[in-house]
């Protein structure tokens, strides 16, 4: 079971810096418009998952996009925000506040209004953080205001396919 | 100590957050100072060769324009050769043998990471140090200039886009060899801002910008792009143009590395002016 696990997120998380790195960082939508899949690791974490697994992972995937982005930091800084945050969404969010243990965030089981306002909110810590760190000052505020909402949207979209995708695949598994 | 103990373990998720920040924002610093931790960027041995995989895919698709732009490069070329040259005066000749000096030499690189939306834009060459790639070389195609040499690992190399915040360079316009300061003001990428043109210039739309050569980084000469709007922004005694730019920031494949072989000797010879 534990093993399972280790395994299946493993996978998970080399299939999407795969995707990232090689697909998604190639696509630009009007010139700078640029969906962050990887985010799709953070939020398919058991809702439950240990609070030290949830930031180090998140933080190690980050920095492995990082990598492959040159930007050392950025991504990893804004990853951990967006997890450290994730725990707090989830409150917020939830009508019923206890889930049985391991529950993974799916369209099946939490409904598509849970997912999308759960994945949206993420998506825009994630995304306030990485945009504000990479240009490090206030004076392109509203461009990068509407790059932010532009760039999330186009994000959220794809990681709603990933839920989708993954979805089917835990039923066929 | 007990207590102490017990309140970091309660607030674990807290402090682990922010120890972990703090990691990344020093990430973050040290990039800023232009001093890359070893394995940290894309010149990396694996993050190369995972790039070169991508690449040597994705350049069959670009053969067409590729072939194109060769075409157009080897035609220019061809212009300069003597052989397109007819000697007028038969009775005098007068044979330049030690009249010039090679300054520039140009080493091909194909580019295998490139990016045009972020605020930072940043490429990676397949070229290295092996191959005499150095930092702070600069790296040009036939229709514009590319970017700085920024990293240099052996197999691969890193170059600062112009499209960066920290880029500037400086440019002259070919009519009145006036000169200015080109950089990237973020948005579209097909647009970069020349500025610090003294006001009394002549400026017109279509004016064409070319690099000042004063630097040890781009010989001179080279074509950037065209003047756009240009205008005197309030409280400033200069013009301000956009400059649109030759150079499809978003279609590199090629390009070429400058290595300017008087570097040494301008350097040192400038360094002596500060003392």
């Amino acid at each position: 079971m534990k093993l399972n696990f280790i395994i299946r997120y493993t996978l998970l998380f080399i299939v999407l810096i795969l995707l990232q790195a090689v697909i998604f960082n190639r696509i630009q939508f009007g010139g700078y418009v640029n969906p962050y899949v990887y985010l799709l690791f953070v939020l398919f974490l058991p809702v439950d998952v240990h609070g030290g697994i949830l930031l180090f992972s998140a933080f190690f995937m980050g920095l492995v996009v990082d990598v492959f982005l040159d930007s050392p930091g950025m991504h990893a800084a804004a990853t951990l925000c967006m997890a450290f945050a994730r725990p707090a969404v989830i409150r917020l969010i939830s009508v019923r506040s206890d889930f049985e243990p391991g529950t993974i965030p799916g369209i099946r089981n939490m409904g598509m209004t849970w997912i999308i306002t759960y994945s949206m909110l993420l998506i825009l810590v994630h995304h306030v953080v990485l945009f504000f760190l990479e240009i490090f000052r206030l004076d392109e505020f509203l461009s990068t205001i509407y790059r932010i909402f532009l760039s999330a949207l186009f994000t959220l979209v794809f990681i709603i396919l990933g839920f989708f995708i993954a979805g089917k695949s835990v039923d066929r598994g | 100590m007990r207590n102490l103990i017990n309140f970091f373990i309660r607030f674990y998720f807290f402090f682990l957050f922010v120890l972990l920040f703090s990691v990344s924002l020093i990430l973050i610093s040290r990039t800023h100072q232009h001093q890359r931790t070893l394995f940290l960027h894309s010149g990396n041995l694996i993050v190369g060769s995972v790039y070169k995989q991508v690449d040597h895919i994705q350049s069959y698709l670009s053969l067409k324009r590729v072939n194109e732009q060769l075409t157009n490069e080897n035609t220019w070329l061809l212009h300069q050769t003597m052989a397109s040259f007819m000697q007028k005066d038969q009775n005098e000749m007068v044979y330049h043998d030690t009249l010039y000096i090679r300054r520039f030499k140009y080493i091909n690189a194909g580019v295998i990471n490139n990016s045009v939306m972020y605020r930072n834009n940043f490429l990676t060459l397949d070229k290295g140090s092996n191959d005499g790639v150095e930092k702070d070389m600069g790296v040009i195609t036939a229709e514009g200039v590319v970017g700085i040499v920024h990293n240099v690992s052996g197999h691969f190399s890193t170059v600062i886009s112009l499209l960066h915040k920290d880029v500037q360079i400086s440019v002259r316009l070919q009519k009145s060899n006036h000169i200015g300061t080109l950089s990237w003001e973020g948005g579209d990428y097909r647009t970069a801002v020349m500025s610090y043109i003294p006001s009394h210039v002549e400026l017109s739309h279509g004016d064409t910008i070319v690099t000042s050569g004063f630097s040890t980084i781009f010989p001179q000469g080279i074509f950037i792009g065209t003047i756009g709007d240009y205008e005197i922004r309030r409280g400033d005694n200069f013009f301000t143009a956009s400059v649109e730019l030759a150079l499809d920031f978003n279609r590199i494949a090629n390009v070429f590395v400058v290595i300017d072989l008087m570097r040494q000797e301008i350097q040192v010879l400038e360094a002596s002016n500060n003392r």
